[in-house]
């Protein structure tokens, strides 16, 4: 069953198209990698289907689930079930770890009719998915983010989409910034939580990620589009060729 | 002094309030005659306004007009209603006493429990022998007005050595409307005391009344004083407090301030570091919404060497609001290795709301660090988005926010159950956002 469906999106910066009619299906439980150079879309096209402000969609649309994504703030995109794993993911200082973790998991529960977790509850939940993930307790006790690595804000992530149960998940580039262990961890995160009903878009510029999280279609962006997609030996095939050519066809 | 009067304008209706409340104010012939010239003060002076340096930003003359006649005797109702109030901010295993209308209510105060730590008499008490309580060193308007008007407090002495084994918590509650009460309190701390002392300003069943408060603090040398006020007034009550502190040698005070209320409010400290080693801290959060003004002025004086002050200012300015905040660190000329800072952050989160903020420092001294910061701005967009995106409502995330901009500033209150006391007031405040 299709999750997500970006039909023909144009999406404007201030006065510069960047996307220039993209399109995308998403089903149930595949993972996909978009793939492609700097400047070719990727991130706008992860920060839209989120709903950060400062893009102004001109034409097409993003169904998820059926429903206008468009249409719905930030807030009710999570509560449906879509999650944006951030490329640079913030600190935020005085905000307590668990603090943010309860707040947002209620927050999502409220907005989908559930009932809230209580603290006991939530704090054993917690427990069971950062023992899953083996994510040390101490992390969880810091501000938000504050003073972590880059491997550990990774990982903060991938916790958050253990938790939140998202049935969409986007990873913007989540190698960046990471060596080969913190990567690694992050990765094996992610593959633990892929699941038949959950899909996963995974964002990159290099297929080295795509050793660890084994992608089920590659798409290649240039330009703002989609230029060209196939299987997992896409990549490979980029990686042994570069961008110029698809730079090219677009 | 009558010619005086007339230049102030409201000069005839001050005359009115004083003469009417000077058969209700206690104290001996000598009082009344120290009450009279302080009068004479206020009316030469009359309420404060732009044209006046340190009121520049506070106009009392625009803001507030006039000065309410003084409140009646609470009735039964109004007992009640200060009754209810107590229990609602009474902090768990505080020793409370309580003013009502600025008149010290023994039946609501724990005056039994604290007399085995701490000496305790109220001003009412004192002023039947002398005046000595109604005099500062300032010649302000109103602390002038509020000498001459004060009709009772709490005088608070907590011998050298004690340690108290509870904090002390003084209830101030308005059930007067359109009323207006004016206490003055002492508190000294002795050589190597321990004390945690919470003041509450709140409200009960009371609207668009006036608060005039003084607090003369000493602390003695080696003590360990922590002092917090927390003004959670009515939205259109009137709060002007005035404090005077004092620090000893090797002490240790740690004083916060917080208002999240009131039309009009101001707190002016006086702060003067008047032995050495001695590590001052002063924090304090603004939150203001509608059409409020919250004004917090504080004068830090390193009259001696090798002292430590650090201040930490956190507004957060919603609606057409108005926070003011003066801080001015003084080093004497005696006051080498002085370490003075001063922090200002103001978050504004309208359009309309407005911050001044005006950090001062004289330095007389030339082997002194001292500095200050302020900075003013509007919510962090990304991190807004980061919430947002994690399903925090717009309202929710920014709430999460603004508690973690306050929290720099709350975290510096040691004892766990007091900050939680005050975090409780700042998401009652957060909740109250429209």
């Amino acid at each position: 069953m299709a999750l997500l469906e970006v039909k023909d999106l144009k999406v404007r910066v201030e006065e510069r198209e960047i996307l220039h009619g993209l399109t995308l299906t998403v089903n149930e439980g595949e993972i996909h990698a978009i793939m492609g150079p700097n400047g070719s879309g990727k991130s706008t096209l992860s920060h839209v289907i989120a709903g950060k402000p400062g893009y102004e969609v001109t034409d097409g649309q993003i169904l998820f689930k059926g429903e206008d994504l468009l249409e719905m703030a930030p807030n009710e995109r999570s509560a449906k079930g879509v999650f944006l794993a951030f490329q640079y993911p913030v600190e935020i200082p005085g905000v307590a770890t668990m603090t943010f973790l309860r707040t947002a998991l209620n927050a999502q529960r409220k907005a989908r009719g559930e009932s809230e977790y209580s603290t006991p509850d939530f704090l054993k939940k917690v427990r069971e998915v950062s023992k899953s993930l083996n994510i040390p307790q101490d992390m969880l006790k810091r501000g938000v983010n504050v003073g972590f690595s880059g491997g550990e804000k990774k990982r903060n992530e991938v916790l958050q989409m253990a938790l939140f149960e998202p049935s969409l998940c986007i990873l913007d580039e989540m190698d960046s910034g990471l060596d080969i262990d913190a990567l690694r961890i992050a990765a094996d995160g992610v593959n633990a939580l892929h699941s038949p009903k959950r899909a996963m878009v995974v964002i990159t510029h290099y297929q080295r990620l795509l050793n660890y999280i084994v992608p089920d279609i590659v798409h290649v962006m240039s330009k703002g589009r989609v230029v060209k997609s196939g299987g997992k030996e896409l990549a490979l095939e980029l990686e042994a060729s570069g961008y110029a050519q698809f730079e090219d066809a677009a | 002094m009558n010619v005086a009067v007339a230049k102030t304008g409201n000069g005839r209706a001050v005359s009115d309030l004083f003469a009417s409340a000077e058969g209700r104010l206690p104290g001996s012939p000598s009082v009344i005659a120290a009450r009279r010239e302080a009068f004479e003060t206020y009316e030469r002076l009359g309420l404060p306004h732009r044209r006046i340096e340190e009121w520049k930003y506070t106009d009392l003359r625009a803001l507030v007009g006039e000065v309410l006649p003084l409140a009646a005797a609470p009735d039964a109702a109004a007992l009640k209603r200060a009754a209810d109030a107590v229990k609602a901010h009474a902090i768990a295993g505080a020793r409370k006493l309580v003013l009502v209308d600025g008149v010290f209510a023994a039946d609501l105060s724990d005056v039994k429990a604290l007399a085995a730590e701490a000496g305790f008499r109220t001003l009412r008490e004192t002023l039947e022998k002398d005046a000595g309580l109604l005099k500062t060193a300032a010649t302000d308007a109103v602390i002038a007005l509020n000498a001459a008007m004060a009709t009772d407090g709490v005088v608070l002495g907590i011998a050298d050595g004690v340690q108290l084994s509870a904090p002390i918590q003084i209830i101030h509650i308005a059930t007067a409307p359109s009323a207006s009460a004016f206490s003055r309190s002492q508190i000294v701390v002795g050589k190597g005391a321990r004390a945690t002392i919470i003041e509450n300003f709140v409200a009960a069943g009371a609207s668009a009344y006036q608060v005039s408060d003084a607090v003369l603090v000493t602390v003695g040398d080696n003590a360990d004083v922590a002092h917090i006020r927390l003004m959670d007034d009515a939205p259109d009550a009137v709060n002007i407090t005035s404090q005077f502190v004092t620090v000893g040698a090797n002490t240790k005070l740690n004083v916060f301030n917080m208002t999240t209320g009131a039309a009009v409010s101001r707190l002016q400290g006086f702060i003067t570091l008047a032995g050495e080693g001695s590590e001052l801290s002063v924090n304090g959060v603004n939150l203001l919404q509608k059409t409020e003004h919250g004004d917090t002025t504080l004068v830090v004086d390193h009259a001696v060497p090798n002292c430590v002050s650090r201040e930490v200012f956190r507004a957060v300015i919603d609606d057409r609001a108005h926070s003011v905040f003066q801080g001015r660190i003084i080093v004497r000329p005696d006051a080498q290795k002085t370490d003075g800072k001063m922090m200002i952050r103001a978050l504004l989160l309208s359009d309309e709301a407005e911050a001044d903020n005006k950090p001062e420092l004289e330095i007389f001294a030339d082997d002194v660090s001292c500095g200050h910061g302020a900075t003013a701005g509007a919510l962090d967009d990304t991190l807004l988005f980061y919430l947002k995106a994690r399903g925090l409502p717009e309202k929710q995330a920014q709430a999460l926010l603004i508690q973690a901009f306050v929290g720099e500033a709350i975290e510096q209150i040691a004892d766990d159950d007091l900050r939680e006391h005050v975090i409780g007031i700042a998401e009652r405040w957060l909740e109250r956002r429209s």
